[in-house]
C-alpha cells in the first residue's frame, strides 16, 4: 500500500494550487459569479494551457492522466478555490462519453476539448427521474427526438450536447437508451444560474432531427457507459467538495483565532473549539472517502459503485455538518455574499444535489451491500 | 391538566380564521407561499389591514390603542396567520420599540411616536449590533456626545434589517466611556434623514438585500430623543430583548413549513413513486414532526405560564434553541425534497436571472430559504449564547 501521490500528480497539484491562488482570488470569482455567462473563458484557456484538462484524459485519448487519482487531485484543487467553470461537465461527463464511445470523427473532438477550444455537456436528467439513471422518457423515433431534458449542467456554455433518448423499452428499462451528440445550435435552451455557481439549462425536444452521424455508441446500450461516467463524476464531485471543506475549515480556524468578543478570541470558548475539532475529525473521514472512490474507479463496476455510493453519502453528511457549522461559528459575517465562505458553503451543500444525494446513495449502498 | 383551548379561545380562533379568509389579499398570501420577496408596500398594506381591525398592536395596552391580547391569543393568531400564509408583522416598531417607550419613555414620546407606528407613518429599524459588537453587544462603540440641546453621534451600526425601508432607527450609543461597558450606554431615537447618516446595503448569501450598514458622521440628534435616562440604556435594551424573544419558538412558521414539505413530497417522484412513499424520506419527515409536536406543547406550556403572569426566563432560551433547530431541519428537508431543482438560483444580484426559473414552482425558494434561515440560530442571541445562559443558570443552582 502507498498513500503518496506520484511525483507527476504532486507537481500538477502544486502548479494548479499556485495558479488558482494567484488568478482565481475572491474578487475574481465573485465577478465571474455575477457575470452573464457565469464562467470565464480566460480562466478556461489558461487551465487548458496548464494541462489541467489534459490531466483528465488518458494517454490513448490524447491526455496524460485520466485515472481516478488524477481526477481527485485536479478537483480537490478546483474545489479548494471554489472554481465554477464547467470542467466536470466538459471533461468528465462529455469527454468521458466521447472517449468511451466516439467514432473516429467524434474522437476528433477530444483534442479540441483538451486544448480548451470545445466545451461539452450531457443532457440526461429528466423531471420525473430524480437521480435514477435508467429512467428515460425522452424518445428517439424515426430519427426525431421528443422529450424534456432538465438541469443539463454546463449546457449554456457548451458547443455540443450529448442527449440520451430511449429507442426501445419501458421508461425504466436498463436496455434501450441511446446517446446522440448534437450541436447546440440545433437546440433551444432555457438557462439558469445555480446556487453554487455555474449554469444549467432545460431543453425541450420537439421533433429534433438526429442523423446517424450524431449517434454516439451502439443502439440502445448506453446505460453502463453512463454509469461509468457518473462514477467518475461522483469522484470529481466528492474531491471538489473535499477541497471546499478544507477551505471552509481553514477560514473557520482563522476566524476563531482572530475574531474577538468579550475581550478574547472566540476560539477560546470551548463550545466553539470542540466543534472545530469535530470538523477536523470529519474532514479526515471525507479525505478517506475520496481516496476510496478514486482508488476503485478503475475496478469492476460493483466494487466501483459501492465505493462511489459510500463516498457520496458520506460527503453529503459531512458536507452538511461542515457547511452549517462553519457558518454558525462565524456568526453574521458568513451570511454575506461577499465573504469568501458564503460561496464555499453553498458549493458544499449544493454538491449533494448532483449525481444522487445522501438518501439516494444510502439506498443504492443498501442494495449493493445486501446483494 | 387540559390540553384543549377554552371556549373563548376557540371562539377567538374562529374569529381569526374568518378575518384571514376575508381580509388577507390572495396575491399577498401567494407570494408568501411561493417564498417570493414581499415589497415594502406589501408589508405596509398588511399592517394597515390589521390596524383597521385593531389587531396590529397585539401586545400593547389598550390605552395606547393596542389589542391587549394575552400570550395564548397571540399564539393562536400567529399559528393561524402562518397556516394562511400571511406576511409576518414587522416587529421593530410594534414589538420592540413600543414596549420600551410604554415602560420607560416620557408621555410626550409615547404620544408622539406610538400613533405613527400604528398608522405606518414611521418605519423603525434596530440599531444595536456593530462590526465589533455582536454577541458582546455591551462593547458597542458608537459614540454620542452631548452638545447643548443635541447629541452628536459618530460610529457604525451593522446588520440593520430592512434599514433601507426605514425612516427611523432606535440605537444603542455610548454616552460614557469612564464606566463599565453596560453602564455607559444610552437609548436614542434617530431620524434617518438627518445629515451625516449613510445606509449601505449588505447582500446576503441567498442574494437578498435584507440587511444594511448604517454609518453616522457628526449626526445631530435632539436631546428629547433620548429614551429614559442617560447611561441607563442597557436596562431598556435588555427589556426589549425579552420582547424580541416572545414567539421565539416559531411554531406557526415550522408548522407551515412542514406542511409545505409534505405537499412537495407528494408531488415529487422517487423511483417511480411519490417521494412521500420513500421510507427514508418519510422517516426524516416523521422525525421532525415528532420533534415539532413536542416543541408545540413546550411552547404552549410556557405560554400559558406567561399568560398567568410568570416570566419566561430560561424557557425562552430553550425555545429559541429547539425552535430554530427544528425550523432549520424543515428547511433542510425542503431542499432535499426538491432534488436537483434546488440548484437554480434566482438572485437580483445575478445578471440575466430575471427569466422564469426551471423546475416546479414549489422548488423555487427552497435552497434560498435554507441558506437564509441559517440566520435564525445566529441573531436574537445566538444559540451558543442561549446555551451559555442555560448552563450558567443551571450549574449555578447546583453550586
Ligand atoms: C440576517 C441578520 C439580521 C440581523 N438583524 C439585526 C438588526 O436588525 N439589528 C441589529 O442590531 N442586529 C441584527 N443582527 C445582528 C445579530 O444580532 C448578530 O449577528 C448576533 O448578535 C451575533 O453577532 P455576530 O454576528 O457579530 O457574531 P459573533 O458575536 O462574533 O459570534 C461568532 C460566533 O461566536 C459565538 N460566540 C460568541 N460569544 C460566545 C460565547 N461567549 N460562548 C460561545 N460562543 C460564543 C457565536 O455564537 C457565533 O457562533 C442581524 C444578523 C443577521 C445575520
Amino acid at each position: 500500500m502507498n498513500f503518496e501521490l506520484t511525483e507527476e500528480r504532486q507537481m500538477l497539484q502544486d502548479s494548479l494550487r499556485r495558479f488558482l491562488r494567484d488568478r482565481y482570488d475572491v474578487p475574481t470569482r465573485n465577478a465571474i459569479l455575477e457575470s452573464e455567462s457565469g464562467m470565464s473563458s480566460d480562466i478556461w484557456n489558461q487551465l487548458a494551457e496548464l494541462g489541467v484538462l489534459g490531466a483528465l484524459f488518458t494517454e490513448e485519448d490524447g491526455g496524460f492522466g485520466g485515472k481516478g487519482f488524477d481526477i481527485a487531485v485536479v478537483f480537490e484543487e478546483l474545489g479548494r478555490a471554489g472554481v465554477v467553470e464547467p470542467i466536470l461537465e466538459t471533461c468528465i461527463l462529455g469527454g468521458g462519453l466521447i472517449a468511451a464511445l466516439g467514432n473516429e470523427t467524434q474522437n476528433g473532438l477530444l483534442e479540441s476539448i483538451i486544448g480548451g477550444e470545445t466545451r461539452l455537456a450531457l443532457a440526461h436528467s429528466e423531471p420525473r427521474a430524480r437521480y435514477d439513471l435508467n429512467r428515460v422518457e425522452t424518445r428517439c423515433e424515426g430519427g426525431k427526438l421528443n422529450g424534456h431534458k432538465t438541469m443539463s449542467l454546463g449546457a449554456p456554455n457548451a458547443d455540443h450536447i450529448i442527449i440520451s433518448a430511449r429507442e426501445s423499452g419501458a421508461v425504466d428499462d436498463k436496455e434501450g437508451i441511446s446517446l446522440f451528440l448534437v450541436p447546440v445550435s440545433d437546440l433551444e435552451l432555457r438557462s439558469t444560474p445555480m446556487m453554487g455557481g455555474g449554469m444549467a439549462a432545460d431543453i425541450w425536444l420537439e421533433n429534433v432531427v438526429v442523423t446517424e452521424e450524431m449517434r454516439l455508441g451502439p443502439v440502445g446500450s448506453a446505460l453502463p457507459y453512463l454509469e461509468t461516467v457518473y462514477a467518475a463524476a461522483i469522484t470529481a464531485n466528492c474531491a471538489q467538495t473535499l477541497g471546499a471543506m478544507e477551505t471552509a475549515t481553514r477560514l473557520t480556524t482563522e476566524y476563531l483565532q482572530t475574531r474577538k468578543q468579550f475581550g478574547r478570541p472566540i476560539g477560546t470558548f470551548q463550545a466553539l473549539a470542540h466543534r472545530l475539532a469535530d470538523m477536523f475529525v470529519e474532514l479526515e473521514q471525507a479525505r478517506s472517502a475520496v481516496i476510496g472512490v478514486a482508488g476503485y474507479l478503475e475496478a469492476d463496476p460493483k466494487l466501483r459503485d459501492k465505493h462511489a455510493s459510500m463516498a457520496k453519502n458520506l460527503m453529503g453528511r459531512i458536507g452538511r455538518l461542515i457547511g452549517e457549522e462553519s457558518i454558525q461559528m462565524h456568526g453574521g459575517i458568513a451570511m454575506t455574499q461577499e465573504y469568501e465562505l458564503a460561496h464555499i458553503a453553498k458549493r458544499i451543500i449544493m454538491a449533494d444535489h448532483l449525481f444522487g444525494d445522501v438518501d439516494y446513495h444510502l439506498e443504492r449502498f443498501i442494495a449493493m451491500s445486501a446483494a | 391538566m387540559d390540553l384543549s383551548y377554552t371556549d373563548e379561545e376557540r371562539a377567538f380562533q374562529a374569529e381569526v380564521r374568518t378575518f384571514l379568509a376575508e381580509k388577507l389579499p390572495k396575491a399577498m398570501s401567494e407570494k408568501v407561499r411561493l417564498g417570493s420577496g414581499l415589497t415594502k408596500e406589501d408589508l405596509e398594506e398588511w399592517h394597515s389591514i390589521l390596524n383597521a381591525r385593531g389587531w396590529l398592536a397585539q401586545n400593547w395596552p389598550s390605552e395606547f390603542g393596542g389589542a391587549e391580547w394575552d400570550a395564548v391569543q397571540r399564539h393562536i393568531f400567529e399559528e393561524e396567520a402562518s397556516l394562511a400564509n400571511a406576511p409576518r408583522i414587522v416587529p421593530f416598531g410594534l414589538a420592540m420599540l413600543a414596549p420600551v417607550l410604554q415602560k420607560f419613555g416620557s408621555k410626550e414620546q409615547c404620544d408622539r411616536w406610538l400613533p405613527r407606528i400604528l398608522d405606518g407613518s414611521d418605519w423603525w429599524c434596530q440599531g444595536y449590533s456593530e462590526p465589533g459588537a455582536g454577541s458582546d453587544l455591551a462593547s458597542l462603540k458608537t459614540r454620542a456626545v452631548r452638545e447643548g440641546d443635541h447629541y452628536i453621534v459618530n460610529g457604525q451600526k451593522t446588520w440593520t434589517t430592512l434599514g433601507q425601508y426605514a425612516n427611523m432607527i432606535f440605537c444603542l450609543v455610548r454616552t460614557n466611556t469612564e464606566v463599565k461597558n453596560q453602564e455607559g450606554i444610552s437609548f436614542l431615537l434617530i431620524d434617518m434623514d438627518t445629515p451625516g447618516i449613510e445606509v449601505r446595503p449588505i447582500i446576503l448569501l441567498d442574494g437578498t438585500h435584507e440587511v444594511n450598514e448604517v454609518w453616522f458622521t457628526d449626526v445631530k440628534v435632539p436631546v428629547e430623543n433620548l429614551v429614559g435616562e442617560e447611561d441607563k440604556g442597557w436596562t431598556y435594551a435588555k427589556y426589549l430583548l425579552t420582547h424580541e424573544r416572545a414567539n421565539i419558538a416559531g411554531v406557526g412558521s415550522s408548522n407551515a413549513g412542514l406542511e409545505a414539505v409534505k405537499r412537495m413530497a407528494k408531488a415529487e417522484m422517487s423511483g417511480g413513486k411519490p417521494l412521500s412513499e420513500n421510507p427514508h424520506f418519510a422517516a426524516r419527515v416523521a422525525q421532525v414532526e415528532i420533534d415539532l409536536m413536542a416543541m408545540s406543547l413546550s411552547n404552549l406550556r410556557i405560554i400559558s405560564k406567561a399568560a398567568k403572569g410568570g416570566a419566561p426566563g430560561l424557557e425562552a432560551s430553550m425555545l429559541k434553541i429547539s425552535g430554530t433547530v427544528i425550523r432549520q431541519e424543515i428547511n433542510d428537508l425542503a431542499r432535499r425534497a426538491a432534488g436537483m431543482y434546488a440548484l437554480p438560483f434566482a438572485s437580483e444580484a445575478v445578471e440575466g436571472s430575471n427569466q422564469p426559473e426551471l423546475g416546479p414552482e414549489h422548488s423555487r425558494p427552497v435552497a434560498e430559504q435554507y441558506f437564509n434561515n441559517r440566520k435564525i440560530s445566529i441573531f436574537g442571541g445566538s444559540n451558543e449564547v442561549q446555551r451559555e445562559i442555560i448552563a450558567k443558570t443551571t450549574l449555578g443552582r447546583m453550586q
